[in-house]
């Protein structure tokens, strides 16, 4: 593996060897000394040309457990504000003697341009790329799914587990990255969204779609159900809504304590932040036993260290 | 020479061994805890836990044994296709304090052994650190010994030890080759 993508390219071979990886990752997380000397000498550039917190540091703490020097690119107030092309910033990159690029983008395919361009060496990991893919979000889910849902679930994908991923799927690099790793590992997708956010071509993909919560719940067995963020902004008002009100987004397609017990018993409640509480999932749901919200954050960087392990450690990245 | 070094009973006569010298250097078992190296020298300690625990009846065989990955610690990993991560297994009271007896099947280089050290003081301070290998064949790249050998074997660099073991292998035996040449 010499670069991360998209979701899309892991075959379950890959993808089980990312997950089981992460597991002894997560194991070095619980010592004292949580520090490995793993990746020492490696720069690990994370290169942000689009606002993300949780990303960013979860990819920072992960390249830093593992001892490689990481440097924090942030296109505002860097020269990219200044008109800098991704070109010249991958050159000059290359010129530091980047490791790894950890890159988020706003523009679908940035991630495949700078690794298929030939601009730097480094390996490349998409840390989401416009509304294309955002692939260490679908492993860190997969992750803690299996987690939760798997026994003895070292060497094992997700058969026979059903997932519903709720909300924006039109805009969303989450869901695309779910659907492609989700169905890889064997499990069955179920999207629940209003038409108007499912986008054209997601009747080829291999997943049932339902167009209401409840008829997600009342008509599949879910064993997770994942709740994406309602972007408000681009959401309501204006001839370009994607639906009438956020109330109306709420009674169809929230996650509130009264769906969330007539849930299978077993049933994980999901999502990859930052919440709006009182939109797409309530604080009940939110804060409820069955919630694995904050887990998955610690999953994040586990999930992470073994993706930067894997590119990063053996002998195809020493050229 | 090569060929089959060590059968079966000559392995269980070298770990017999092995158990009561680590008995008899530490004033018995009170303190020593076994950690294997995976893959090998994992069966490997938990054999000599079993026989320590048969001269030893107080000696509890689960909670003092196991495994320690050094995957992570390796200064070879450049050099090497990606290695597939192990799993560490500390006994549940930890490592601080106790007598370490680090568990591999063959000692070469040291190298593993450097990188075991490291590991070690990454997750306890032990009172000592000891060495059991099942072989030692020479050829140290650094200033390393075992304290408990099962046998020196002479060889040269270009040959190859392979220690096959039951839980793992299907069989116990020792076997020195010499590495075909890659056309």
């Amino acid at each position: 593996m010499r670069h991360l993508l998209s979701a899309g390219d892991l075959t379950r071979d890959d993808a089980i060897r990312i997950l089981d990886t992460a597991v002894q990752m997560a194991a070095t997380q619980e010592r004292e000394q949580r520090k490995l000397p793993t990746l020492r000498g490696r720069t690990v550039v994370n290169l942000f040309f689009e606002d993300s917190t949780r990303t960013r540091i979860s990819f920072e703490a992960a390249a830093k457990r593992l001892s490689a020097d990481v440097i924090n690119f942030s296109a505002k107030g860097s020269s990219v504000s200044k008109g800098e092309s991704l070109k010249d910033t991958a050159l000059t990159l290359q010129a530091m003697g980047a490791d790894a690029v950890v890159v988020r983008h706003w523009a679908s395919g940035a991630a495949q341009r700078l690794a298929t361009s030939g601009w730097m060496h480094g390996s490349v990991v998409n840390a989401g790329d416009g509304t294309h893919q955002h692939p260490t979000q679908a492993l860190l889910d997969s992750y803690t799914i299996r987690r939760h849902l798997v026994a003895e679930p070292e060497g094992k994908g997700l058969e026979g587990l059903r997932v519903a991923i709720v909300g924006d799927i039109l805009h969303s690099r989450v869901a695309r990255s779910n659907v492609d790793l989700l169905t890889t590992l064997g499990a069955e997708v179920v999207l629940v969204a209003p038409p108007t956010l499912v986008p054209v071509g997601a009747s080829a993909w291999p997943v049932t779609t339902v167009h209401t919560l409840d008829e997600a719940i009342e008509t599949h067995e879910l064993d997770a159900v994942m709740m994406l963020r309602v972007q408000r902004e681009r959401m309501t008002g204006g001839g370009a809504a994607f639906f009438p009100s956020p109330e109306e987004y709420s009674r169809l397609f929230g996650l509130d304590g009264a769906r969330l017990r007539r849930l299978p018993e077993h049933a994980i409640v999901m999502h990859p932040g930052p919440m709006n509480r009182g939109l797409e999932i309530s604080a009940e749901a939110a804060d409820s036993a069955r919630s694995v919200i904050v887990e998955q954050v610690a999953n994040g960087v586990a999930v992470r260290m073994a993706v930067l392990y894997l590119l990063l450690a053996g002998e195809e990245s020493a050229s | 020479m090569t060929g089959t070094i060590l059968g079966a009973p000559d392995i269980t006569r070298a770990l017999t061994r092995i158990a009561h010298e680590i008995l008899e250097r530490n004033d018995g078992a009170d303190d020593v805890l076994l950690l294997g190296i995976p893959t090998r020298g994992l069966p490997l300690a938990r054999r000599l836990a079993e026989l320590i625990g048969a001269a030893e009846p107080d000696f509890d065989q689960e909670r003092r044994c196991g495994a320690l990955d050094i995957t992570m610690y390796r200064d070879d990993l450049r050099l090497q296709p990606t290695r597939t991560i192990g799993q560490t297994t500390l006994p549940p009271a930890g490592i601080d304090d106790a007598v370490v007896v680090l568990v591999d099947d063959v000692l070469h280089t040291g190298r593993t052994i450097r990188a075991a050290l490291d590991a070690i003081s990454d997750v306890g301070r032990p009172r000592a650190v000891q060495l059991a290998v099942l072989v030692d064949r020479g050829h140290r790249e650094l200033p390393i010994r075992a304290d408990f050998v099962g046998k020196n074997i002479p060889t040269a660099r270009s040959e190859r030890v392979d220690v096959r073991l039951m839980e793992t292998d299907g069989e116990d035996a020792v076997v020195l080759t010499s590495r075909v040449q890659q056309p």
